[in-house]
């Protein structure tokens, strides 16, 4: 097939999803589009710190370093030889007929697209815990990626909270580079850790070497904790109070906590590309619906931790699977699935013990205070949104328009989870008969001149 | 290595320095860091929320949450956290005055 006639495919995202995709696109002698909100490939698992920074990829990702290395040198060679075009420092703000909006360094251009493989992975998933809206509160994700991208510590005396796998590797990643972390909090009991067993049985070399990673945190480790609220001054975060596995009240001193429970998927772009959600209720979230490789209809595919929580491993094999599909469907010779199907059972059934073992804390959100933030962007408290729902009858998105929770700038990233349990402990309901808050166009904030220069 | 503000480097520290201003005030900061760990190493905040009382720093560092705005001074805002700090940069923590 010459050039002017191949398909044009659009991968979003190029983190391990995505460059697995791209790469087995390139094999069928395809030249795939990678758009990524990077400056250098890699996603938020595999990034990359700037030029001039020294650290080795086995400092940097430690047991993954070469899953790592090996991702950044395909990606940086298929680029390098042309077979793949990298948008760099880029985001898909929106999309409507076969028409990508993205949002670069030079405003924002519109490209069309024959297949578009979403690979936006996924963010950490928190929940409100009282004064959390005060500086010194962040993601883990944000610690691991001041940690990795700039050789810092985001405080000088750390406290994470939350629970699953993140928990304990950013744990472990901080004390061995020398932070001064007080405590790790894990709201998962070891009872309810330990129901994840057999799931995480599926990979006991992973296993073991999270059991290991805890083992490091020592006694900063406390599992089965209920954290009561964070306390500020003027400079930001000031301590911790919550209570131990025994009941026991304790008050840690610290200028910067880190939260999160596991992970969300990024679904925005999928939801305007009119992909159908359903609510998972392992994962306790919306996500959405594929059939066994990614396909999600109307030549768009899905593939990495904004489709199915698997991690990096997971999401390799899942932008191997999203790829295959697409070159089914354009009558290309596709390489073969089953081997990939299979280790991606496996990587489920661990995934899915993970989810067991480190749940969303469903019964700490319920229990919130009236006063305290769900929204960070706009400050909504809870009492606005129980009121919302009172109004609304406990639905998202008439308790979105009521509140304003969920339509500040992070466009309810950061809130929507918190704010549906809410909605639904007043309705009376289960979190999914509350609905999911709709995706709006631009995913993104854009400036006004972005668009002016486009015209 | 402490630093004055909230941030504290514990690796990639002989990188070369480079300065930019914050509100007016020359900062020195390291080649490579973004405008959220140049501004941090030498304060606690990045800017005060418009709802609340509280000052904000950041939260989820990958662009998502846009918690990390400031200005510059010719008026744009900019993601801290993505935003690669360099030489001479003149920002804001609060809006300009006057728009251009």
């Amino acid at each position: 097939m010459t050039e002017t006639s191949s398909p044009r495919i659009v991968i979003v995202g190029a983190g391990p999803a995505g460059i697995r995709a791209a790469a087995t696109l390139v094999e069928a002698g395809l030249q795939p589009v990678v758009i990524d909100e990077g400056h250098r490939a890699g996603g938020q698992i595999y990034r990359l710190p700037p030029d001039g920074f020294i650290r080795t990829p086995e400092q940097l990702y430690g047991s993954e370093a070469a899953k790592a290395r090996a991702l950044h040198e395909l990606f940086d060679r298929l680029a390098k030889e042309g077979r793949l075009i990298h948008c760099a420092a880029s985001s898909v703000i929106a999309m409507h007929e076969g028409r990508l909006h993205v949002l670069g360094e030079s405003g924002v251009q519109v490209t069309s697209y024959d297949r578009l493989i979403l690979a936006t992975g996924a963010s950490d998933r928190v929940a409100p815990v009282p004064g959390w809206q005060n500086a010194g509160v962040y993601s883990l994700g944000a610690a691991q990626i001041a940690l990795k991208a700039q050789g810092v510590a985001l405080g000088r005396r750390i406290v994470l909270i939350g629970s699953g796998p993140l928990l304990t590797l950013v744990g472990a990643q901080l004390v061995k580079a020398g932070a001064d972390v007080a405590a790790v909090l894990d709201t998962s009991s070891w009872r309810q850790q330990m129901r994840g067993l057999w799931g995480l049985a599926a990979r006991p070399v992973v296993a073991l070497r999270g059991l290991a990673l805890r083992a490091r945190l020592g006694r900063r480790y406390h599992a089965g904790v209920t954290l009561e609220r964070i306390e500020a001054d003027e400079q930001g975060v000031a301590a911790l109070c919550w209570r131990d596995a025994g009941g026991r009240q304790c008050h840690t001193s610290c200028d910067m906590i880190g939260m999160g429970w596991h992970l969300r998927a990024e679904t925005h772009l999928a939801d305007l590309a009119g992909c159908a959600f359903g609510y998972d209720e392992q994962w306790q979230q919306w996500l959405p619906k594929t059939d066994e490789m990614g396909r999600a209809g109307n030549g768009v595919y899905l593939a990495g931790d904004g489709l199915r929580l698997l991690g990096a491993d997971g999401a390799e094999i899942a932008g191997r699977l999203a790829a295959a599909a697409c070159l089914a469907d354009l009558g290309y010779q596709a390489p073969v699935a089953s081997a990939d199907l299979r280790k991606r059972a496996r990587v489920e059934r661990f995934a899915r013990g993970l989810a067991r073992a480190f749940p969303w804390p469903a019964a700490m959100v319920r229990a919130l205070p009236d006063e305290a933030i769900v929204c960070r962007c706009e400050s909504v408290s809870v009492a606005a949104v129980r009121e919302g729902a009172d109004l609304g009858s406990g639905e998202a998105n008439r308790v979105k328009s009521l509140s304003r929770v969920g339509m500040g700038r992070c466009q309810g990233r950061y809130c929507q989870l918190g704010a549906v349990e809410l909605i639904a402990a007043q309705a009376g309901c289960a979190p999914d008969a509350v609905g999911r808050f709709r995706g709006q166009a631009p995913v993104r904030p854009a400036p006004i001149g972005a668009f002016l220069r486009e015209g | 290595m402490n630093t004055a503000g909230r941030i504290v480097r514990l690796a990639e520290r002989d990188r070369a320095e480079v300065h930019f201003f914050l509100d007016g005030e020359m900062r020195a900061a390291l080649a490579g860091d973004t405008v959220l760990t140049a501004t941090l190493a030498s304060g606690h905040a990045l800017r005060w929320s418009e709802f609340g009382p509280e000052r904000r720093a950041g939260f989820c560092l990958m662009g998502a949450c846009q918690d990390c705005w400031l200005w510059q001074e010719e008026g744009p805002r900019l993601r801290a956290c993505s935003t690669p700090v360099t030489e001479g940069m003149r920002l804001r923590t609060t809006p300009p005055e006057s728009w251009p």
